[in-house]
């Protein structure tokens, strides 16, 4: 519980904060806000501002008596507010990384940091409540939950976090966000409907929205165009890319793609388990 | 509140889950009307047991019986104090009954139960069930004129009514026996021999009492022949009142051959008529003197062999030793239905004074009459078995020859037969819901193993395992309410119809479920005890909680990647 106030760096609004700006959805950083913020975290030359870092990171899978191991020493570091691709071929444990980033997994070694503080090592019930407040996730199949609608679907990780009385008691702010958000992805139409009546570009919208109603700081996208055909494919990045210049969201995203990764802030290059290179994306393409 | 909205989202998208808890419905329905019947049955049956046996009897097992019941009623009333609602003295015996029926004498077993008619209706319900209105308000074991049961088809006419015409009937059948003569001509006739006998042994004395000669003796012997020839003619001219006072009445009633009326007035007042006279009234079970049996059209009916005006002839031992039967003969006044089999088919009720009297049980010298055992009535609210705990240290059986029994311990072996039989029913009922909840383990195994991708997701968004867990345990409580609910619905409605639904049955098996020539009850008693349906409601719904647990801790185990991975 304290170090859930201790990871809130910087301090997320509660829901019962919500109601003293409702119109701001979700925190908007200004510029001169991150300057500040750069000039008192001084870290590393490439990595000015990390907000999540991990060092040295191994996992294997066991299954019987013989180990696969899927990392082996990975050091891997994403800059406040710019977004990260990590990059590499089937197999080669990006996904893994990104589940050990999401606290999904433990990994055997290593360390992971957000905002200086550990989290490999919480509890589970820490890491869940990590995962609700900070964290936001899509995924390559969308992953809705069938039974529910869009809205519903959006409204999950609120429902997640808020115990049943709070939740009542903040419910018009939280569905008011839910349903600006949903705007934002441009699927207000579609608000009722389930996810099996939903295309695969409206399932991932659907996915975004559900990943920052939260108000999360990070965002952990694994593959989010995988599924999805180019032009579809396109619109999601973005999206995504709209929302880290508009609202300052550090984004961390595994792509096989190249093109994708390429306009990308950093490139986190994965093979057989080890970092690569660390390269600065060849291409900047800041029209989109 | 995911949780919630999940478990209402899963109730309505998953039909096979509640499928699965049809059984469960099936089980409580079955539960809630097994047990209402058989607490329809159990409780009517001890109703109206309890209501003929008085709370507690003391009984003596004594022929002659308690000799003081007065001072024994005394003890009793001391000991208990005001806990007394009532008690009675009554005589039972074992007694046989014989009546004449089509012509045949038929013989059956019963238990004469001498009863004090003012007192007796304080300890029993035993007036409820009487058939007379009159009688149920104070039974005075006299015939009436009529009115008995008038919705009962089969025993009208009954009463006055009914032995009015049978006794003249009677009468006019006797009179005609002989030969088809009139009485008055059997009476001249009898009369006329009565009298040429008479003359024979007049002159018969005369003969003795004169010297005999030889000549006057076949004189006589000429005579001889000719007596039984002369014996008409003088007859006739001599009037019956003549003859009358000629001779002694006790002579008379000597020489008297059975069926000569003897006309005199004094008898005549003395004779026995049935027209106007009942003998001391008795009531009987109804089993007793009648059948139950089916009209043509299928309806049920008691037919009566025995109706109120008949008379019946009661053996029974009296209180010498050894003891000998004696016979009595009874008018029936009334019958006794209190609808249990073993009561209404051998129950026959009369005045204690004159068993007591039949019997030789009055003191000559007190004039008190000895009972076999009384009857205690206990006020409401006062515990049973206290109370006859009390009595049996007032009355220890090793001093005392009475026996203290509570109206439970008479009827024992049928409450405990009973009480095992729902009791078993109850066991075998909840084995199948419990096959019932392993049903639903398999189908929320089933469920888990579909929704895996769904945990991983609600686990990726941050949801604790205990919430999964919560997830599917009130899922299984959901289903378990749904089913429970859907069951006691079920069965309230069945019991609410179930005549109707035995009906239904009937009409298309064409046999009859609930056999009122069998059970007494016109229809299927019922009772619903609310803590009945609470227990089995609950005891379903955790059938169906405990079986989602073992799914709910495999869900919440899950790993997310794991999960978010499963195809």
């Amino acid at each position: 519980m304290n170090n859930s106030d201790s990871l809130r760096h910087p301090p997320i609004p509660a829901p019962h904060m919500l109601d003293t700006k409702p119109s701001v959805p979700y925190r908007v950083v200004h510029p001169e806000e991150s300057e500040q913020r750069r000039t008192t975290h001084s870290g590393l030359p490439s990595v000015a501002n990390p907000m999540l870092t991990a060092t040295g990171l191994a996992k294997a899978y066991r299954k019987h008596q013989s180990s696969v191991p899927v990392l082996k020493g990975v050091d891997f570091s994403a800059e406040r507010g710019k977004v990260t691709a990590i990059i590499g071929q089937s197999g080669s444990g990006k996904s893994t990384l990104l589940h050990l980033l999401g606290t999904l997994d433990r990994p055997d070694e290593g360390e992971i940091a957000f905002d200086g503080q550990r989290i490999d090592c919480l509890p589970s019930r820490q890491r869940d409540q990590f995962r609700n407040n900070q964290l936001g996730m899509i995924f390559q199949f969308y992953h809705l939950l069938p039974e529910l609608t869009l809205l519903e679907n959006v409204l999950a990780p609120a429902m997640i976090g808020n115990g049943i009385l709070s939740y009542w008691r903040n419910r018009r702010q939280i569905v008011e966000r839910a349903k600006h958000l949903i705007e934002l992805v441009g699927l207000s139409h579609r608000m009722k409907h389930r996810p099996r009546e939903l295309s695969g570009g409206e399932m991932q919208r659907t996915a975004i929205a559900r990943a920052l109603v939260t108000n999360p700081s990070l965002l952990l996208a694994d593959e989010p165009t995988g599924n999805l055909d180019q032009e579809t494919g396109r619109t999601i990045l973005q999206l995504l890319r709209v929302l880290n210049r508009e609202h300052g969201l550090t984004i961390v995203m595994v792509t096989h793609d190249e093109s994708i990764a390429q306009q990308c802030d950093s490139i986190v290059r994965l093979k057989d388990g080890r970092v690569e290179r660390l390269t600065a994306p060849i291409l900047r393409t800041t029209s989109v | 509140m995911y949780k919630l909205l999940l478990c209402l989202r899963y109730l309505r998208t998953r039909w096979i889950a509640l499928a699965s808890i049809v059984s469960v419905t099936l089980g409580v329905a079955t539960l809630i009307v097994v047990n209402s019947v058989m607490d329809g049955f159990t409780t009517q049956m001890k109703e109206r047991m309890h209501g003929i046996l008085s709370d507690i009897v003391l009984e003596t097992r004594s022929n002659t019986g308690i000799a003081q019941p007065n001072w024994y009623e005394e003890r009793i009333r001391n000991r208990l104090g005001d806990s007394v609602a009532g008690v009675t003295t009554v005589v039972t015996l074992p007694a046989m009954m014989t009546f004449q029926h089509n012509g045949n004498s038929h013989t059956q077993q019963v238990n004469l139960i001498g009863i004090d008619q003012k007192t007796y209706a304080s300890v029993s319900d035993f007036s409820k069930y009487l058939l007379h209105p009159e009688n149920r308000d104070q039974l005075d074991f006299l015939l009436k004129e009529g009115g008995y049961a008038p919705d009962r088809e089969r025993m009208q006419p009954s009463g006055w009514e009914y032995r009015r015409p049978i006794a003249r009937y009677r009468k006019l059948v006797n009179d005609r026996v002989r030969d088809g003569r009139t009485a008055e001509e059997e009476q001249a006739a009898e009369k006329s021999r009565y009298e040429a006998l008479q003359q024979q042994i007049q002159r018969e004395q005369l003969q003795s009492n004169t010297a005999v000669t030889e000549s006057q003796s076949t004189n006589a012997d000429s005579t001889d022949p000719s007596a039984p020839a002369n014996s008409t003619t003088p007859a006739a001219p001599s009037t019956p009142d003549d003859a009358a006072t000629q001779t002694d009445s006790s002579v008379n009633s000597l020489m008297a051959g059975p069926g000569i009326v003897i006309p005199n007035k004094a008898q005549q007042v003395l004779q026995f008529d049935p027209e106007k006279e009942q003998r001391t009234g008795i009531v009987l079970g109804i089993s007793l003197g009648s059948i139950r049996g089916r009209e043509p059209d299928g309806t049920v009916q008691d037919f009566f062999f025995l109706r109120p005006g008949d008379d019946v002839q009661v053996t029974f031992p009296n209180a010498g030793t050894p003891p000998r039967g004696i016979d009595e003969t009874f008018t029936v006044v009334d019958f006794y239905e209190s609808k249990m089999s073993e009561y209404d088919s051998t129950f026959a009720f009369v005045p204690i004074e004159k068993l007591q009297h039949s019997r030789g049980m009055i003191d000559p010298r007190s004039g008190i009459g000895a009972v076999t055992s009384i009857q205690i009535k206990l006020k409401p609210g006062v515990d049973l078995n206290t109370a006859r705990d009390a009595l049996r240290d007032e009355f220890p059986p090793t001093h005392e020859f009475v026996e203290v029994r509570s109206w439970q311990e008479t009827q024992g072996p049928l409450l405990a037969a009973v009480q095992l039989e729902t009791t078993i029913l109850n066991i075998l009922l909840f084995m199948i819901i419990a096959v019932a909840g392993f049903g639903i383990l398999a189908t929320f195994f089933m469920i888990v193993v579909e929704k895996t991708r769904d945990i991983g997701i609600l686990k990726s968004l941050g949801a604790t395992g205990t919430g999964i867990a919560t997830i599917f345990l009130g899922y299984g409580v959901l289903l378990g309410t749904v089913g429970a609910g859907v069951g006691l619905l079920c069965g309230l409605l069945f019991v609410w119809k179930i005549n109707d639904i035995a009906r239904v049955v009937e009409w298309i098996t064409g046999r009859e479920v609930f056999d009122p020539t069998v059970y007494y009850f016109d229809t299927i008693p019922t009772i619903i005890h609310p803590f009945m349906l609470c227990w089995v409601t609950l005891g379903a719904i955790l059938i169906a909680v405990l079986a989602s647990v073992l799914p709910s801790i495999r869900a919440a185990r899950m790993h997310p990647v794991e999960a978010l991975r499963y195809e």
